[in-house]
């Protein structure tokens, strides 16, 4: 399916260019990028939970809204459902997928771990712009342990 | 066939309003105002029922003597009202669904277009030529 790796190379530029234009050796660099990557992610989350639900019927409950993540807007995007979703404690969802399309290509183990992150900053960006306009209003952030598992904690805030 | 669309944000502020007689546009949009709370009542209302399926499609909100307002949410709890004239009986439920199904799709259309920001009045051309094909011709 040639349509699934175009969005993979098209990300796969996106980090680096966005990674190789901070010159000046700070901390203070790297985090603005990652914040823009996170910020792209978001505007196409606000997009895609407008045009994605736009057949199904009202959500009635955040359950139902966080299985639509996993399922429908997994799907639309990288093609294959998340593993895993689980509840912590109020309010806190941890989503797991155990081979993340974009983190396959790289490598399975622990190899790359520290360039992790800055690939993952979209897909987080996309998780949190889709359930703002769902009407959720959260924080996600993601970690890995090994490649290409990861995982992303969704933290809503509760207003 | 409509004589007023508007498009309502989650935060009750309008996206989006346009009537077709340019004059007593404010009673227009008093009406729109007023049908916010009707909305709120059906929203909650189905909320509570045991029903599994919600739907999108609200229904007719409240008649008057000379107009019909019906009213749609969408998933993003953005809703979209259209007033119509009582004296056209011929408009079926299944062309006032039809109209908010366009409505939408033009909707999300304008979310996808890069250029748009959210939360901001509508301003695309092509909303409005959709929006213009639905309302009444007056002769």
């Amino acid at each position: 399916m040639a349509d699934a790796v175009l969005f993979e190379f098209l990300h796969t530029e996106m980090v680096a260019e966005l990674w190789a234009q901070g010159p000046d050796p700070g901390p203070g660099g790297r985090k603005m990028n990652l914040s823009v990557l996170e910020g792209m992610g978001f505007r196409v989350g606000q997009a895609l939970g407008e045009r994605l639900p736009q057949e199904t019927l009202a959500f009635r409950e955040e359950l139902d809204v966080l299985r639509f993540l996993c399922r429908d807007l997994w799907v639309a995007v990288f093609q294959k459902q998340m593993d895993g979703q689980r509840t912590h404690h109020q309010g806190t969802y941890v989503l797991q997928d155990s081979s993340f399309p974009l983190l396959v290509p790289m490598a399975s183990g622990l190899q790359y771990l520290e360039e992790a992150p800055k690939f993952l900053a979209f897909t987080c960006g996309l998780l949190r712009g889709t359930l703002s306009t769902l009407g959720i209003e959260s924080s996600v952030t993601a970690s890995t342990a090994a490649l290409p598992t990861c995982k992303f904690q969704v933290v809503i805030q509760q207003p | 066939m409509a004589v007023c669309v508007a498009v309502i944000a989650k935060e009750n502020y309008p996206l989006y309003i346009r009537s077709t007689p340019t004059e007593n546009e404010l009673k227009f949009h008093y009406m729109v105002h007023t049908s916010l709370d009707v909305v709120d009542e059906k929203v909650s209302a189905m909320g509570k029922a045991l029903v599994d399926q919600r739907e999108l499609y609200l229904g007719l909100l409240y008649p008057t003597e000379d107009y019909k307002v019906y009213g749609y949410v969408t998933n993003s709890k953005v809703k979209f009202v259209m007033v119509v004239d009582s004296s056209n009986t011929a408009l079926r439920d299944n062309e006032i669904r039809s109209m908010f199904r366009k409505l939408h799709n033009s909707y999300t259309d304008v979310m996808c277009n890069p250029f748009y920001n959210p939360g901001d009045r509508i301003q695309s051309r092509a909303f409005d030529t959709m929006v213009t094909s639905m309302m009444i011709q007056v002769c």
